[in-house]
């Protein structure tokens, strides 16, 4: 009897960055109009100084999406951290309406006995760290990115009724700190910050010292330079029965980008065809899949290699 | 909490073990030789003899140790971690510094009169994260991430029923500790599976005309003039350019000292002070425990005096007091 693969899902992470309310709305209102994502998580992940820019249309957002027919996910911190982000944490927890996804282990903690998503910075490495959290109520994990393929296709299907996500294209988040490296580089206190992170709709770039891109800032994230670009790993991830493909915003075209990865996900598109077209939409963007490939992070290996 | 704040040394060899101990730590943490601990480094760390030999010499003159178990077992490679707490157990650790929430399933179920602390590498910051690990495992103190200011460390311990363990001395993580993958992205091997941060094998020295280069991977994380003495380059303590102009843009070569903060960390209700450096030799070891325990022991706390007796053995010469001042944000 042949078993029955079945197609992933594609999701949209939160955004990372610091967009404009405005810019911010519009983009996820296309989302929900022409964006192939079966769900989107949205919200403020990196700084809790940003949230009440969003809040104001945060509701209109989520009701566009649900309208659209997306699942709607609200995304939490990644760091909560003093008393303040502790007691807004509690808050959020609180509040009926969409499921949350955790990005703290503190915030999977207050969604214990309710189903709830674990985010790509909390740290699940195995299957029995994957399976005591599904007995607290989780149901889909984002897994972090640095997890090898083969510890991604072990961990698929490992813990009945908990769904695997794994990320597939955008900046690779690598860290998260409680210091502000926007306002350092502009010679202010994370207090005053005047929010300099605005500035930089895809984060900072950092360069080495010979001029080499190597980073990006977001605040008090640093992420990659490169994106992650799994597009020639989508057949793998789909012969896995990884359960969602989630794509993480930048400035690009994200609808483009989405029914780029939706149709090699689907058998409609060839690898090759989709990275060629892919690098017309992220122009001037260098890519990289090597944690997939149990590498470096930065390096680009296989078919990605061949297409650079 | 009440009573004299306890000091929490490391070792990375038997020697440095025993030294800590001579020098008046009232516990002393260590790791097998293996991927089980964030110290993964050629040379360095117990083998379970050795361990075992540690374990009768702390405890005859009256110490602890405890054992640092503290990567995340990847999936499919659970044996040796489950082996490491087994055998932690077994010779007579007096606990296990953890941060896999399946690890401390497995230790919880398997030996559940083990006493575990939750490792930094786990990085539970609120009194959600640290309830939840003292509720779900039975955790008995956390060694706090270094992301908190004095201030909000004492409103956490106001707020959760388990013993603090904070960082005093020694190298300083810049990110917040257990979700860094800046390590593994140039190098392919990171602190959280493999116990290692921007590890000697990918280091290369170049030089170009008068500069000294240092290479981490395929990137250069330094440059060191004639000016400079040339460091180590730890990613996060590197220059690089951004906004047009050259910085230590993370942290400058900087290692924690918290001596001066001693008596308000106490005030604060932290139970422990961990002094970093299990990569470091017998004589730091022996200097840094000499130091804090006549600050500690000090009715006072700390003078000025002791803090400027290490002022000699800190990564690059200078200290800071980190995330301790709100201001270091």
């Amino acid at each position: 009897m042949a078993v029955a693969v079945k197609t992933p899902d594609l999701t949209l992470g939160p955004v990372l960055f610091n967009w404009p309310a405005e810019r911010w709305r519009d983009f996820y209102f296309r989302i929900a109009d022409e964006g192939p994502y079966r769900t989107v998580y949205v919200g403020e992940v990196v700084c809790a100084k940003r949230a009440p820019f969003f809040a104001p249309v945060l509701p209109e957002v989520i009701e566009r999406l649900v309208r659209a027919g997306k699942e709607v996910v609200l995304s939490t911190p990644i760091l909560i951290g003093g008393p303040r982000e502790a007691k807004e944490a509690e808050a959020m927890a609180a509040e009926t309406g969409p499921m949350l996804e955790a990005n703290d282990i503190g915030m999977a903690a207050l969604l214990a006995g309710r189903p709830h998503c674990i985010g790509p910075t909390v740290n699940v490495y195995n299957e029995r760290t994957l399976s005591f959290l599904a007995r607290r109520g989780a149901v889909r994990c984002t897994l972090p990115w640095e997890l090898p393929g083969a510890a991604i296709e072990r961990l698929v299907g490992a813990v009945p009724g908990m769904a695997i996500e794994v990320v597939a294209f955008g900046r690779i988040p690598l860290a998260i700190s409680a210091r502000c490296y926007h306002a350092r580089a502009h010679e202010l206190a994370k207090d005053s910050c005047r929010y300099v992170c605005a500035e930089d709709a895809d984060g900072m770039a950092v360069d080495t010292l010979d001029g080499e891109p190597f980073l990006a800032v977001n605040g008090t994230q640093t992420l990659s330079y490169r994106h992650l670009n799994l597009l020639a790993e989508l057949p793998a991830l789909r012969a896995m029965g990884v359960d969602c493909v989630r794509l993480s915003p930048q400035t690009f075209d994200m609808v483009a980008i989405g029914h780029l990865f939706r149709a090699v996900l689907d058998g409609a598109m060839e690898v090759a065809e989709a990275l060629s077209r892919l690098a017309k939409l992220a122009p001037g963007a260098r890519f990289a899949n090597g944690f997939f490939r149990g590498a470096a992070g930065v390096e680009a290996l296989g078919a990605l290699a061949a297409a650079e | 909490m009440s009573g004299k704040i306890e000091l929490v040394c490391p070792a990375g060899t038997l020697p440095a073990l025993k030294a800590a101990v001579d020098a008046g730590a009232d516990a002393v943490y260590a790791g097998f030789r293996d991927r089980t601990n964030a110290r993964n480094f050629p040379g360095l760390n117990f083998s379970r003899d050795e361990l075992a030999e540690g374990v009768e010499y702390a405890h005859a003159r009256g110490r602890k140790v405890f054992l640092a178990i503290n990567t995340y077992p990847p999936a499919g490679e659970f044996a040796p971690w489950r082996a490491a707490v087994d055998d932690a157990a077994r010779l007579g650790a007096d606990a296990v510094i953890l941060a896999d929430i399946g690890l401390l399933d497995y230790c919880t179920e398997a030996h559940p009169r083990l006493r575990r602390h939750l490792s930094v590498q786990a990085s539970a910051a609120n009194p959600a994260a640290i309830g939840f690990f003292h509720r779900a495992f039975g955790v008995r103190r956390v060694v706090l991430p270094r992301v908190l200011s004095v201030p909000e460390i004492a409103a956490l311990n106001a707020a959760v029923d388990v013993e603090t363990e904070v960082f005093a001395f020694g190298g300083m993580c810049v990110m917040a500790e257990g979700r860094c993958a800046l390590s593994g992205y140039v190098t392919g091997h990171s602190p959280n599976t493999d116990g290692v941060c921007s590890p000697a094998s990918h280091v290369r020295y170049i030089e170009r005309g008068e500069e000294l280069v240092a290479r981490l991977g395929d990137f250069t994380i330094d440059a060191f003039g004639r000016d400079r003495q040339a460091g180590y380059p730890t990613l996060c303590k590197g220059r690089f350019a951004a906004l047009g102009r050259v910085s230590h843009l993370f942290e400058d070569p900087v290692s924690l000292n918290a001596m001066e903060l001693l008596p308000a960390l106490a005030a604060a209700g932290v139970k422990a002070l961990k002094i970093e450096g299990r990569q470091r030799g017998r004589a730091y070891v022996q200097q840094v425990t000499s130091a804090f325990r006549a600050a500690i022991d000090a009715a006072a706390g700390a003078g000025p005096e002791h803090a400027h007796a290490l002022a000699g053995i800190a990564e690059g010469g200078r200290t800071t007091a980190g995330a301790y001042r709100k201001t270091w944000r």
